[in-house]
């Protein structure tokens, strides 16, 4: 039971991290689908900046600097020359996956410092709560974090409002006199840094090895696990961690060896999740006022 | 005294056509400044440009004295200018409170918002809840917050684009009141109406414009409303519409007890809503908004669904539980209330919007594919029979001048001969000729044999259309009567919500 919950956490918290900043994105109305070849990069580039300088804080500095350089090419696409949102997304996607390989290939197979686990001597080794409160490396924490302070931007404060606004009416945010292209341009570069965060965590914690498409499909999960949490903070953590609960309970059951085929089971985490979600989110209401209805829309001022 | 604010030769030109050419006009302090003219005159353009969501290819500004370049919204919201849009600059998902914060510029002016929202709303008489989602307000309630988030920047011109078009003749009186007041305490008024008697009432001054050009000042008081529409069009202003004898023949539309809960927490429930309107016959819907038309427009449209089959006939046929389509499919037209959204798609070109909604009853589609040419050929004959001012069929949807969207919506749905029609303030926004053109056309598809539904906030207009009229009020309809046996006190009552069941 422990070794379950500890698992989820860390299976949930790259999901987390990039979900997150996806969640934002697409609150401004922006949708980049290039979540996954940002991530990619951001893996790559915090496990070699690792391996070279054995120092970990430039190397997670390193991973989300590379997330946002792969953002801001997509919002000077999108939002300045006003390129197609989703083909530019996918774009992104398949560049980062090159890109990352292209890089990646000299790394494949050798080792580089991992991401510290914080243990704090006597809580740690509680029994039960110990290992699942603490002694988690910082990242899970910085999630976790994040959850409530993603929420409480958005609803608690005028700037997270006025984010809010330009996702359901953008040209009524420019006649206010709302910059709504910088705007977005910033909270696309935020997209972007959490993007690389999670790549980070995934090359130097969760598997702390280089392998070539290590992000395995995570960046399209946290999109989804967006959509179907209807753009609220806390459900995207709830979904984030019924997705690592479920591949906990797919490689187990792999373990035991289980008779059932193994891709079904590997692809079990995805379908679950979304399954459950679909479920739980058929409130039409609720969606409607959740959905930022100028989703994917480009916008130009004085039209 | 010198002018508050004066325009000199502004010139603006859209792909297609020129919106103003040349314009000039002085608005002195504490002056109620009206701006007149026929649909696509280019008003809306002219504020715009004043307000600086659009920039002028040619011309000056010059504000309390000194030459200005409007750099943007907030650059001209800093400057005083405050202005309350033709279609609604509202965020739909938040809530009043979010909307009215949205719009004061720094955190200074947002302290204790909650409590200013309530005292200017009650001290100018126009009532708004700051917890409500806008989503669920009727578009009177809309407009009345975003004349509240002008109010608190306490404006030096307040910029009006058509702010009655949708208002009852009592949310007017009292809207005037409030213009006044805000005149007297300093602040200029911009004002665009096509209620000509109105800014007989209300404006110091007037200046009209025609085809993009200022043609007239004059001032309103000195004019009839029949000399101001002249002026407006050009050319001697026709009697408005007359009605013919009506022809009634069977029932084409029962409406059978419908009740039906509010579909959110904030919406009007219907309560045991009966009638029936015969072939020939038009039925006059008055009351005052957010009393449960924007429901029963849904439910009669098929938006949302009755509880039983036979609450709702048409043609005698059960449609209650039949969507949107099955009802077009039987020839039922529904022209809701508010455009931009229901009504038309934005970004779409007139022929595709005309497609829309035509699909059905007018054969566009074979094989799943559209019939280019019927469509546009559709297209056309609303445009020319309705006189819409635009560039062709193949013009966007938001191009179009807010009164020449309004008649190729209601041409459209009237063009399609449908057996049953219900519309929404038809006339809403449109200038005088097009609101007789539009009129003669519900007129005249009545006397086809077509059952007719007008719900209005214009009583005129109701008195002018229909045969019978109801009055909505919290979501129940009094028994209709013949417009000839009620008079405008007892309607007035009854919008109030001194039922009358018999
Ligand atoms: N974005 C645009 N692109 C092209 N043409 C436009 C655009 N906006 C307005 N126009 C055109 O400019 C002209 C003037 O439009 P405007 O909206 O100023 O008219 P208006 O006087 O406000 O009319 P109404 O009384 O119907 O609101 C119209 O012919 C309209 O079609
Ligand atoms: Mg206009």
């Amino acid at each position: 039971m422990t070794a379950l919950l500890v698992s989820v956490i860390a299976s949930a918290t790259p999901l987390l991290l990039a979900a997150l900043g996806a969640l934002l994105v697409e609150k401004v109305a922006v949708l980049n689908l290039g979540v996954e070849g940002m991530m990619l990069v951001g893996a790559i580039a915090g496990f070699a900046v690792a391996h070279e300088t054995g120092n970990l804080p430039l190397a997670l500095a390193a991973a989300i600097g590379a997330g946002m350089v792969m953002a801001l090419l997509f919002a000077v696409l999108t939002l300045t020359l006003r390129a197609n949102q989703t083909a530019t997304g996918l774009a992104l996607t398949i560049f980062g996956r090159g890109f990352s390989a292209l890089v990646g290939a000299g790394y494949v197979g050798i080792a580089a410092p991992t991401l510290p686990r914080i243990a704090i001597p006597g809580l740690s080794d509680l029994p039960f709560v110990g290992p699942i409160l603490f002694g988690h490396d910082p990242l899970v924490y910085v999630a976790l974090a994040m959850v409530g302070a993603v929420a409480w931007f958005l609803y608690r404060t005028h700037a997270g409002l006025i984010l809010r606004a330009i996702g359901d009416q953008h040209d009524a945010a420019h006649v206010l006199g709302y910059k709504v292209i910088r705007i977005r341009y910033l909270t696309v570069l935020f997209g972007g840094a959490m993007a690389g965060l999670a790549g980070a965590y995934m090359s130097l914690s969760y598997t702390p090895l280089w392998t070539q498409d290590m992000i395995a499909g995570r960046g399209w999960v946290a999109l989804a696990l967006v959509t179907f949490a209807a753009w609220r903070p806390f459900w995207l953590m709830i979904g984030a961690w019924l997705f690592g609960g479920i591949m906990y309970l797919s490689l187990y059951m792999q373990a035991l060896g289980v008779p059932v085929p193994t891709a079904l089971l590997s692809a079990l985490p995805y379908l679950g999740t979304i399954l459950v979600l679909v479920l739980i989110s058929r409130d039409r209401r609720r969606i409607r006022l959740h959905r930022p209805a100028m989703l994917g829309r480009p916008f130009s001022a004085g039209g | 005294m010198p002018p508050l604010v004066e325009l000199a030769g502004i010139t603006k030109r859209f792909p297609g056509c020129l919106a103003n050419d040349n314009v000039s006009l002085t608005i002195a302090p504490r002056q109620i400044h009206a701006l007149l003219g026929e649909n696509g005159a280019g008003k809306s353009t002219l504020v715009k440009i004043i307000s600086g969501v659009l920039h002028q290819d040619a011309g000056q500004i010059i504000w309390c004295g000194t030459e200005v370049t409007i750099r943007d919204p907030a650059h001209a919201r800093s400057l005083g200018i405050g202005m309350v849009f033709q279609h609604f600059s509202l965020f739909e998902a938040l809530t009043v409170a979010e909307n009215i914060a949205l719009g004061l510029g720094t955190a200074r002016e947002r302290v204790g918002l909650r409590d200013r929202i309530i005292a200017v709303s009650l001290s100018y008489g126009l009532p708004v809840d700051p917890d409500r989602v806008v989503h669920d307000l009727s578009v009177g309630e809309r407009q009345r917050i975003e004349i509240v988030r002008c109010l608190l920047r306490n404006p030096k011109l307040l910029i009006m684009d058509e702010p009655t078009s949708v208002l009852t003749p009592q949310e007017a009186k009292t809207l005037f009141a409030t213009l006044r007041r805000l005149a007297s305490e300093g602040c200029s008024i911009l004002y665009i109406s096509h209620k000509l008697d109105e800014v007989r009432a209300l404006c110091d001054v007037a200046t009209i414009m025609r085809q993009g050009r200022v043609v007239a000042h004059c001032v309103p008081r000195e004019k009839t409303t029949r000399e101001l529409a002249s002026l407006m069009i050009g050319r001697d202003f026709l009697p408005p519409a007359s009605r013919q004898a009506s022809v009634t023949g069977a029932p084409r539309l029962v409406v059978d007890h419908l009740s039906l809960a509010a579909t959110n927490p904030f919406g009007t429930a219907l309560r045991e809503v009966s009638f029936s309107v015969a072939g020939g016959e038009i039925l006059g819907i008055a009351g005052i908004a957010g009393n449960g038309q924007g429901e029963l427009m849904d439910a009669l449209s098929g938006e949302i669904l009755a509880p039983a089959a036979d609450t709702i006939q048409l043609d005698a046929i059960p449609v209650g539980k039949t969507g949107p389509h099955g009802r077009r499919r039987l020839g039922g037209c529904f022209v809701p209330e508010e455009r931009n959204g229901h009504g038309a798609v934005a970004g779409m070109s007139l022929a595709e919007n005309f497609f829309l909604s035509g699909q059905l009853r007018g054969v566009l589609a074979r094989f799943g594919l559209i019939r280019r040419a019927r469509t546009t050929d559709f297209a056309d004959r609303v445009i020319s029979r309705f006189d819409v001012r635009t560039s062709g069929t193949m013009a966007e949807a938001k191009s179009l001048s807010g009164g020449n969207l309004q008649k190729f919506l209601v041409g459209r749905e009237m063009l399609l001969d449908p057996a049953v029609l219900v519309v929404s303030q038809p006339t809403w926004g449109v200038d005088a000729s097009a609101a007789r053109a539009i009129h003669q056309a519900i007129l005249a598809l009545a006397a086809t044999g077509a059952a007719i539904v007008v719900i209005s906030q214009d009583l005129d207009e109701i008195i002018l259309l229909a045969d019978r009229i109801a009055v909505i009020a919290a979501g129940r309809l009094s028994d209709p009567v013949p417009v000839a046996e009620a008079t405008r006190e007892q309607i007035g009552l009854l919008m109030g919500g001194v039922a009358s069941h018999a």
